[in-house]
């Protein structure tokens, strides 16, 4: 599958507390974006990926977009774990021959919406049945116990998680799209208010309306297009021994996310180690989720995610490791993770805000905690 | 305002009867005898569907926690700030049970602190396994 497809188009909306727009709106309009900076015809069209979270089905898109004949469509579960993989699966239907151009794509109005844990209902069915009743519904609460773990077993501390806040921060400030631009101090992370101990304000990502798109063509196709192609070097999915969904509490590797089997597969199909990665972009919905990541991926051992973050590893332009380097979910949006996906791309074009200089490989990453995906870009 | 409460399935209604006998139960495998929690159909060691109901002694320590903070559901409310623990279990530290920690400020949680199990009973014959610590703290 190793450069059979590449991301040729993205496209999206503003970022908004309130975009006032309904999401099959919203999504039309990112995926027309996309098309449109491709140079392709929506009538080319013949994939379709999604979150199975999306409230936008296959069949309205289609519609909107007047397709002749769509011959794949798929759809990808878990929220946040989802985003990578919706770029992977559109890549394995090119690369066996089951489509040519495919359109993956999350719109969501999380900020006007609402937010999903204050629906629980009265009456709580599967794993988290044995843990909505003692009030632990919200994703932060359930991040928060890894991360309390995680401080206990390796000293990792709060200004650890405050450095990757500040990092998103700093990046988003150069994005004009970012919704969080004014500057933020570790200073400002430890006394920003605790939402669920150990976790802070300052450690939770945004509440954003926005839609996102990207699209996905054969090598072949890539070969016509107006702008310069991403190509999809790897992407991978992962779901460990005896893991959940976000309240992976039960398995036997207590701190071992589903990122630990995203990430071995990812650098064995490239071919390639963390240390060729130039640019990362790590899914945020919560700090933690970064510095765990960092470990998951190997850019740092087990334990160690936390020093890492330290001393502007994180941050552009001269630190080590850059990452979220458009502002993330923390400070640019927070769109499940797919505002992640298209600066992966922008940083192998060459067009990110805070272009990280000569980047050939860009990393995304999806939710850790949740069953996950990954991939690896790399510049044409 | 009630909080939510759980819905048994086929593979958890063994496991909320015991907590109506105030009696905490796991799933242990019918053939390997590995013990296992949340319930679920097959042993991930031998894929026997055999399962007995062990009772466990209802002791553990904590393994992990959390205090929560604004906004929470308005059922919680008036309990905030409140510990949610996940207990490891003193007959075997792989098994975890969460639960909110009775009896403890949440500024005297810690991780390793001993606890016991206790029964909370709510509404509709809902029972809540629900943790205290052994010795009184603070």
């Amino acid at each position: 599958m190793k450069r059979a497809a590449a991301i040729v188009g993205i496209g999206h909306t503003e970022f908004s507390k309130d975009l006032g727009r309904p999401e099959r709106t919203a999504a039309l309009e990112a995926i027309c974006a996309a098309l449109d900076e491709a140079g392709i015809a929506p009538a080319e069209v013949d994939g379709l990926v999604r979150f199975d979270m999306e409230n936008t089905s296959e069949v309205e898109i289609a519609q909107s977009l007047g397709l002749e004949a769509l011959r794949f469509f798929g759809e990808i579960g878990y929220g946040g774990g989802a985003g990578c993989a919706t770029v992977g699966h559109a890549a394995m239907a090119i690369a066996a021959g089951r489509a040519s151009v495919v359109v993956c794509w999350r719109a969501r109005n999380r900020s006007s919406g609402g937010r999903p844990w204050a629906r629980t209902g009265m009456r709580v069915g599967g794993e988290f049945q044995f843990s909505a009743p003692y009030g632990l519904v919200r994703p932060v609460d359930q991040v928060a116990m890894v991360a309390r773990r995680h401080m206990h077993e390796y000293g990792t501390k709060s200004e650890h998680f405050g450095a990757v806040a500040v990092a998103c921060r700093k990046h988003a400030a150069r994005n004009p799209h970012a919704l969080m631009r004014d500057p933020m101090t570790l200073e400002d992370h430890q006394a920003s208010r605790l939402v669920s101990e150990p976790l802070r304000k300052l450690d939770c990502c945004l509440e954003t309306d926005g839609a996102l798109a990207c699209v996905v063509v054969s090598a072949e196709r890539a070969r016509d297009v107006k702008t310069r192609p991403a190509w999809v070097l790897a992407a991978s999915q992962g779901l460990g021994r005896e893991q959940s969904v976000m309240t992976n509490y039960y398995a036997p590797r207590f701190l071992e996310t589903p990122s630990t089997t995203a990430a071995r597969d990812l650098f064995a199909q490239a071919g390639i180690g963390p240390g060729d990665v130039d640019v990362g972009q790590f899914y945020d919905a919560f700090t933690p989720l970064v510095t765990l990541s960092l470990e998951e991926y190997g850019f740092c051992k087990p334990g160690e995610g936390g020093p890492f973050a330290e001393g502007g590893r994180l941050e552009w332009p001269d630190g080590e490791l850059p990452v979220n380097t458009s502002g993330g979910g923390l400070s640019e949006a927070y769109v499940h993770g797919f505002n992640l996906i298209l600066e992966g791309v922008r940083q192998v074009r060459g067009s990110s805000t805070s272009q990280v200089e000569g980047a050939e490989i860009s990393l995304v990453t999806s939710g850790a905690g949740v069953p996950t995906s990954a991939l690896l870009l790399a510049r044409a | 305002m009630q909080r939510p409460l759980p819905e048994p399935d086929a593979d958890s209604a063994p496991f909320w009867e015991a907590c109506g006998r105030h009696e905490l139960r796991v799933q242990r495998c019918g053939d390997c005898g590995a013990r296992r929690h949340p319930p679920r159909p097959l042993c991930p060691h031998c894929q026997s569907a055999r399962v007995e109901w062990e009772r466990l002694s209802g002791r553990g320590e904590v393994y992990s926690w959390v205090v929560a903070h604004p906004p929470v559901l308005p059922a919680f409310q008036e309990r905030v700030p409140f510990a949610v623990v996940l207990v490891a279990l003193a007959e075997d530290p792989g098994l975890r049970l969460l639960g909110n920690l009775l009896d403890c400020e949440p500024g005297d949680v810690r991780i390793g602190l001993a606890v016991e199990v206790g029964f909370e009973e709510l509404v509709d014959g809902v029972t809540l396994p629900q943790w205290r610590p052994v010795e009184r703290v603070g």
